[in-house]
């Protein structure tokens, strides 16, 4: 069964159809992906499942429940948790306090416990702060634990709103262009976190330029091209599709054109 | 509590600068409460806007957010304070306590629709907050008895136990400034004051982890006008008086030079602040008729060269040492070089 469903959506602005009725079924274990050229709806798509942007049209259906059009926060409670292409960080905590942020939902401690601390909820920080700094050591950023997050390299900014997503203990994982910015070797080390993170049952969606990581990591593609699907299948199958060749070389006439 | 004592020992063996502002600190209170003289009134006066600084730090400072408006909390309670003792006879205690309820009820009523507004649409909306307040406080004669203000008000105690004397509202002041940061501190330690910092990082972030972002920006609200409620009471049980003055823009105006001067964001700089702020015109008084000019000159230097408060000049001075280095660095390998 589906984890994820996407049934007949669209999102318009204006006159433009970013989303042209896309359905779509996303598998509640390993890696899937949603590719395409520039300006094809990839993140449109994203927004509208997540709740940062309500459909024009179409259902989204996550876990059994229809989703459409209900706040992130809400959405994010039943599982379903991204990140962004522009990395969102919380520039003024530390890496250990964004990870800390992370188990939000799985967490009670309000005004009270705040005040008093050590009464009420000195269990529950003892537990965060155990596997905020467990979730660190996996993702290999233990060592700046302390740092704050403002002034991280790059890549481990990447790693780090990955780290936080985690520590929300999704049961999918939807990750705008992780790649995005990365050199040669933390793509790599991104490929084996996301089949670690897909081999222990978070199942993963993600939108991504970079093609090598698409096809080492994923079980299944889906192809956006001008909002709409155009293809879906292994790695192997879209590689080999003509459609798909087309939107992304442009097709032969196009071609000749240039 | 033995916890909270060492913890804060060890940051402040961390930290040698804000040790010594800390020893500062303490060594004019110390002096203030042997001597007494106008420095007294100075020093209350610091411990009350500590306060309200504390409190508008975690909405400003931590949440991101901006206020303008919060001198109308503090009216609402310091007026209720005020009219209940010295018109109708009150306990302080249940005056103030009324007063303060007061004050959320309406951050409630307010926050609920302006926290809706972002950025200088939020600092519009709560300006007028604020000078709806003091407008109420001016026209509504009555009870509020206008620009003539409220004299004989409670002083500080329970029953027949109150505190008159300059030193004992002194001490008692420093206890409840004291107290208030150490709240901060918990606040912004816990779960909810990582939730604020968080939304004053991305919203979107945080609403992606799960935050209800309204929902924290009220509570953020609502905390930091109690606690300006909670400073508009001590002012008029402490100082006796009230008029629309008191609780004006210049409230507003002070309370942010404060909280830019000893460093928005973090969770002693308040203290720092409303000191230094409070005693700077003091300070310049050799200056005679150049006073404000010597205080607003000071002020603009503090803010030049530590954009991000006292609190955070260890921060700077590092920095420039690492500068140092490489520039050292860089000349020596130059040299070498050339060698």
């Amino acid at each position: 069964m589906s984890l994820l469903r996407l049934d007949h959506v669209s999102r318009r602005f204006g006159g433009l159809v970013a989303t042209d009725d896309v359905s779509l079924e996303i598998p509640g274990q390993g890696i899937s992906a949603v590719i395409g050229p520039n300006g094809a709806g990839k993140t449109t798509l994203f927004n509208v499942i997540s709740g940062f942007l309500a459909p024009s049209a179409g259902k989204v259906i996550f876990d059994g429940q229809d989703i459409t059009g209900r706040p992130p926060e809400a959405i994010a409670r039943l599982g379903l948790v991204r990140t962004f292409q522009l990395v969102q960080l919380f520039d003024d905590l530390t890496v250990l306090e964004n990870v800390k942020v992370g188990f939000h939902m799985q967490t009670q401690g309000g005004l009270l416990s705040a005040l008093l601390p050590g009464l009420a909820s000195r269990h529950e920080e003892q537990m965060v702060e155990e596997r905020a700094r467990d979730l660190l050591r996996q993702t290999g950023l233990a060592d700046q634990a302390g740092t704050m997050a403002a002034v991280l390299p790059y890549g481990k900014k990447r790693l780090l709103e990955i780290t936080r997503a985690l520590a929300a203990k999704p049961k999918l994982l939807l990750l705008d262009e992780p790649a995005a910015g990365l050199n040669k070797q933390e793509t790599e080390a991104l490929a084996a976190l996301l089949r670690g993170i897909a081999a222990a049952g978070t199942a993963i969606l993600l939108i991504e330029h970079d093609m090598s990581l698409v096809m080492s990591v994923t079980d299944q593609i889906a192809v956006l091209d001008f909002g709409r699907l155009i293809a879906r299948g292994t790695p192997d199958e879209v590689r080999a599709n003509k459609d798909v060749i087309a939107a992304y070389l442009g097709t032969q006439s196009e071609a000749a054109h240039a | 509590m033995m916890n909270s004592l060492t913890s804060i020992w060890a940051e402040a063996r961390s930290n040698p600068l804000l040790l010594v502002l800390w020893l500062a600190v303490a060594a004019l209170a110390a002096y203030v409460f042997v001597n007494g003289g106008y420095l007294m009134a100075v020093l209350q006066f610091a411990c009350i806007y500590v306060v309200f600084v504390a409190g508008l730090n975690l909405f400003m400072g931590f949440t991101g957010q901006v206020s303008f408006g919060h001198n109308a909390f503090a009216a609402i309670s310091g007026y209720t304070s005020a009219v209940l003792t010295a018109t109708y006879g009150w306990d302080p205690v249940p005056a103030a306590v009324l007063g303060i309820g007061g004050a959320l009820a309406c951050a409630l009523i307010v926050g609920y629709p302006v926290l809706r507004l972002r950025g200088h649409y939020l600092a519009m909306a709560t300006l007028a907050i604020g000078l709806i307040a003091y407008e109420v406080a001016v026209q509504w004669d009555s009870v509020t008895q206008g620009y003539m203000g409220i004299s004989g008000i409670a002083p500080l105690g329970v029953g027949r136990w109150t505190i008159t004397s300059d030193r004992g509202i002194l001490i008692f002041l420093i206890v409840v400034a004291l107290l208030s940061l150490l709240m901060v501190r918990g606040i912004r330690r816990s779960r909810l004051g990582r939730s604020f910092v968080a939304v004053a990082g991305s919203e979107d972030a945080a609403r992606a982890l799960g935050i209800d972002v309204a929902r924290t920006k009220l509570l953020a609200f609502l905390i930091s006008a109690g606690y300006a409620a909670v400073a508009g009471s001590l002012f008029v049980h402490a100082v006796g008086f009230v008029s629309p003055e008191v609780f004006g823009l210049h409230m507003v105006v002070l309370a942010f030079t404060m909280l830019y001067v000893g460093g928005i964001g973090t969770i002693v700089g308040p203290v720092f602040g409303a000191v230094i702020v409070a005693l700077l015109p003091e300070t310049f008084r050799g200056f005679k008729e150049y006073q404000d000019l010597a205080y607003g000159a000071a002020l603009v230097l503090i803010l030049i060269y530590t954009p991000r408060g006292l609190v955070s000049l260890p921060d700077l001075w590092r920095r420039r040492k690492a500068a140092q280095k490489t520039d050292v660095q860089q000349t020596s390998a130059r040299q070498g070089g050339a060698a």
